[in-house]
């Protein structure tokens, strides 16, 4: 029995048991459902072991949207027990869980998966190749991110949550405050993601810069190749220092050495400064590849080319050589000094220099555009407004002697939102309806997406507006509740009425791709928008070879100059093309990896040996495997597309 | 598969060319890995908590010895690839060996090392001095014995399937790790031997 006690969660509540029969029958009726209908074998040989760019992006997009609502739910309840004082919704350990949870997996296992999606859908057809450059690689990485995510958001229902914040700062974090093994998930699961984003990164600048069609120089790359690119190098750079902070956590908290610790030399400052060195970069991992999608939009349906492409490259690169220096910002208060604050100010408000020359270069490509407001476009007219004043209070925040009254207010919550919010969470909706069509075969339907966009846009300035207010008012962030003598009850309940109407807006997402799936014409082209750039250059649904034959490129809008300039794309004859074969390799030994994560979490040895045994087990077999992909030949090109073509 | 033979054979297949460009990056993010844990204990190398400082524990004998087998293995795995682009297996394979035994040398000798560490009462839980110097050459050293075991595996290759390009571009990318692990040694033996011993 005393075995089974550390499985048990310390802080049981009603919702926590109702969720626990919710996932379970969840469970069940998967697992039922693929026996009845016989799916196992199918979801097994296409997509468990798919190594295909597309597949996997949809995965991504799968994992993104779940998470999305599982980070929604919690939004919910913390502003539902903020909204009138002394609430006794949550008690204080469980606004702690959930604050905690909602950080992380909003940023690691939302926003990221959703970039992943874009990166792994785009990018190869972007640059006219077949894949990626290392599509086993490609899997492994969506299977670790995946199963990180998985091992994460067990937590509430299997030994606790993490409650130390995202930012999970220590001596907070240490095995003395944070009782529980919620921070064990904290460290463990991030890792098994991360190993798999830093893979992504190297898998993405290899393919980018190795593989793209004969002709496209680096400066004719279409600017989302151009953000992904800059935003996997940031990866490669910032994902090894979160490695070995939550590598250094980890031992802290199961191995008993002094890293972070208060006795025995170590330092606890030493934890703030190299989360942050990872952080700040990673929120501009965040914003880069949707600042690229905002771009393809607004050259798209403003139906000229974007404005200031060299600039656009430029100022991207600055931002991300920035991005590293500015760390210190996120902790001014904790007694570095006046000299070094400064200069961490400095550089802080630098950023926002190449950041305002990307947003005059969208407002040019919009001067004398033939603007058509489709629902994507709409999202990004509204993202230049809201992101400007997010970047504005940044700016506020940045100057270190102002920022000792906004620092841990709720000032500071609803400047990181407002960035994130219109400028990361719409470019991926507008990237969702943008590039729909091209998975899927049908459009989204546009008089419930622009519905969609007011409705989260108005939400959205209920919900995060007055904490501007409040957090000046001292109101501050991460407390559970506050009195009703403090008067910040009222903004707080307009608070909550925003975030229930955000809340409908995401409905109003699944509604109207249910509406879609039903109602929405199949007859559609192959390039639904009039773009510009390669990816709808090729057929929808996209065949597994993207390109039957290699476009060839002169510039960064070849498609567009195929279409109006008479560029020609496609050269000579079909030739058999070479595609790597499917493994169940990533997925299995992602599966260790979990066992192994679950294993440390809850300090059992024998399984977490027995698991980094099978881990290496499975790199030895891939060291000795001899695998050398497949051949699609002349025949089977041809039959595919004319079937593509002919309907 | 398209093979060039006006290159080497390790870089004769485009799948070939992608996978050294690829590890290239990956040293990238091993550089990033090995600087935040010196940073890390640059930070918190005279916290010792009344344990025991560099000083005290570092002796100039087993370090010297670890620096010359690892910096000959470089070495020898340098001539490896050489024969290895001259077409002969046998030398090739030969050096290989030496490499590997070079290295299990090193690894022998780090562990003796650190149960010295551990009897003198510099544990992992000692102080935040010890245990980031241990986190910093225990990473180090996990990296070589895994090396150890890819080099032995690439080696059983070479012998059953000979020369080809897939497996000399194993043992080329196999090289460059090697000789990324000594550069790692020698920040390790100037900034934290040398500079602590003095
Ligand atoms: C003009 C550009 C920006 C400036 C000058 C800026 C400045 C700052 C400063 C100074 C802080 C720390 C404030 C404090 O703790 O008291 C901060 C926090 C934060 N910022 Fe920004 N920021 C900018 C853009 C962004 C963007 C684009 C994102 C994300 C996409 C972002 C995400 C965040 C997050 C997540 C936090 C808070 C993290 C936490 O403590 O939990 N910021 N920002
Ligand atoms: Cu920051």
């Amino acid at each position: 029995m005393e075995f089974f006690e550390r499985f048990a969660i310390p802080n049981p509540s009603f919702a926590i048991y109702a969720s626990m029969v919710a996932a379970g029958i969840t469970m069940i009726a998967i697992v039922a459902g693929l026996t009845y209908f016989k799916k196992w074998g199918y979801l097994w040989r296409e997509w468990l072991t798919t190594v295909d760019h597309k597949r996997i992006g949809i995965m991504y997009l799968i994992s993104a949207l779940l998470m999305l609502f599982r980070g929604g739910v919690d939004a919910i309840m913390m502003r539902a027990q903020l909204a009138v004082p002394d609430n006794t919704l949550l008690d204080a350990q469980h606004y702690n869980e959930i604050f905690t949870t909602h950080g992380v997996v909003m940023i690691l296992f939302m926003a990221m998966p959703f970039i992943m999606f874009f990166m792994n859908l785009v990018v190869p057809l972007q640059i006219g190749a077949r894949d990626v450059a290392f599509p086993r690689l490609n899997a492994l990485s969506f299977w670790l991110f995946f199963m990180g995510a998985m091992l994460f958001n067990i937590s509430f229902m299997v030994g606790g949550s993490p409650d130390a914040g995202w930012t999970s700062y220590f001596p907070l974090a240490d095995n003395e405050f944070s009782k529980s093994v919620g921070t064990n998930y904290y460290m463990i699961a991030i890792q098994i993601a991360g190993i798999g984003t830093l893979m992504t990164g190297i898998n993405f600048i290899t393919t980018i810069l190795k593989m793209r069609a004969p002709g496209m120089k680096l400066m004719q790359m279409p600017m989302f190749t151009w953000s992904s690119l800059i935003a996997n190098v940031i990866i490669v750079f910032a994902f090894p220092v979160l490695t070995v902070a939550l590598a250094m956590g980890t031992m802290d908290r199961l191995f008993g050495t002094n890293f972070f610790t208060i006795d025995n030399g170590g330092m606890s400052m030493l934890w703030a400064n190299i989360f942050w060195v990872w952080g700040h970069p990673e929120v501009y991992i965040l914003i880069l590849p949707a600042f690229g999608i905002y771009s393809e939009i607004f050259s798209t349906f403003s139906r000229r080319n974007l404005y200031g492409y060299k600039s656009m490259v430029w100022s991207m690169v600055l931002i991300s050589l920035l991005s590293f220096l500015v760390w210190a910002h996120h902790f001014f208060t904790m007694g570095q000094g006046a000299f070094t604050n400064s200069i961490f100010s400095i550089t802080t408000m630098a950023i926002a220099v190449p950041t305002g020359v990307k947003i005059f270069n969208w407002l040019l490509t919009l001067w004398k555009g033939k603007i058509e407001f489709t629902t994507p476009m709409l999202y990004a007219i509204m993202f230049i407004p809201l992101f400007t004043l997010g970047g504005v209070t940044g700016v506020m925040l940045a100057m270190s002697a102002a920022d000792y009254q906004y620092h841990n207010t709720m000032f500071l919550v609803a400047h990181f939102h407002n960035v994130i919010i219109p400028g990361v969470v719409y470019a991926m909706l507008a990237g969702l309806t943008y590039y729909w069509p091209k998975m899927f075969g049908f459009m989204l339907n546009e008089k419930i997406g622009k519905w969609t966009v007011w409705t989260l846009s108005i939400g959205f300035v209920l919900a995060f507006m007055p904490m501007y207010i409040t957090g000046l008012d001292g109101q501050a962030r991460r407390l559970y509740t506050y009195s009703e003598s403090t008067g910040f009850g009222p903004l707080n309940m307009v608070s909550f009425v925003g975030a229930a109407i955000m809340a409908v807006g995401f409905v109003l997402i699944v509604y109207n791709i249910y509406y879609s799936v039903r109602y929405a014409s199949r007859d559609i082209s192959a390039d639904p928008w009039d773009a510009r750039t390669l990816e709808w250059a090729t057929h929808t649904p996209i065949p597994e070879y993207n390109f039957a034959i290699t476009p060839e490129v002169k510039s960064s809008e070849a498609f567009w100059d195929s279409k109006k300039n008479g560029h020609v794309l496609f050269k000579g004859n079909y030739e058999k093309i070479h595609m790597p074969n499917n493994s169940g390799m990533p997925f299995v030994m992602s599966i260790i990896f979990f066992i192994w994560g679950f294993s440390l979490i809850f300090s059992l040895w024998i399984p977490a040996i027995v698991a980094t045994l099978g881990i290496f087990a499975c790199l030895t077999l891939r060291s000795f495997e001899k695998d050398h992909g497949h051949y699609i030949s002349v025949k089977e090109i041809e039959d595919t597309e004319s079937e593509l073509r002919g309907a | 598969m398209d093979i060039n033979h006006s290159l080497p054979l390790e870089y004769s297949t485009e799948e070939n060319r992608l996978k050294i460009f690829g590890f290239w990056i990956f040293l990238g993010a091993e550089i990033m890995l090995f600087a935040t844990l010196f940073a890390a204990y640059f930070t918190l190398y005279n916290r010792t908590a009344g344990g025991p400082d560099g000083a005290e524990i570092f002796q100039i004998t087993p370090v010297f010895l670890e620096t010359i087998l690892l910096l000959t293995s470089s070495f020898t795995i340098g001539l490896g690839i050489h024969a290895m682009r001259l077409g002969r297996v046998k030398a090739m394979m030969g050096f290989f060996i030496v490499t590997l035994l070079l290295g299990l040398g090193f690894l022998s000798v780090e562990v003796f090392e650190f149960i010295t560490y551990v009897h003198e009462g510099a544990g992992i839980q000692t102080s935040a001095f010890t245990s980031s110097l241990l986190a910093t050459l225990g990473t180090h050293g996990a990296h070589v014995t895994l090396g150890f075991f890819w080099g032995l595996f690439i080696l059983i290759q070479v012998k059953k399937r000979g020369l080809t390009p897939a497996t000399a571009n194993k043992s080329f990318i196999f090289s460059l790790y090697w000789h990324f692990l000594d550069v790692v040694w020698i920040f390790i033996f100037s900034f934290i031997y040398l500079k602590g011993m003095m």
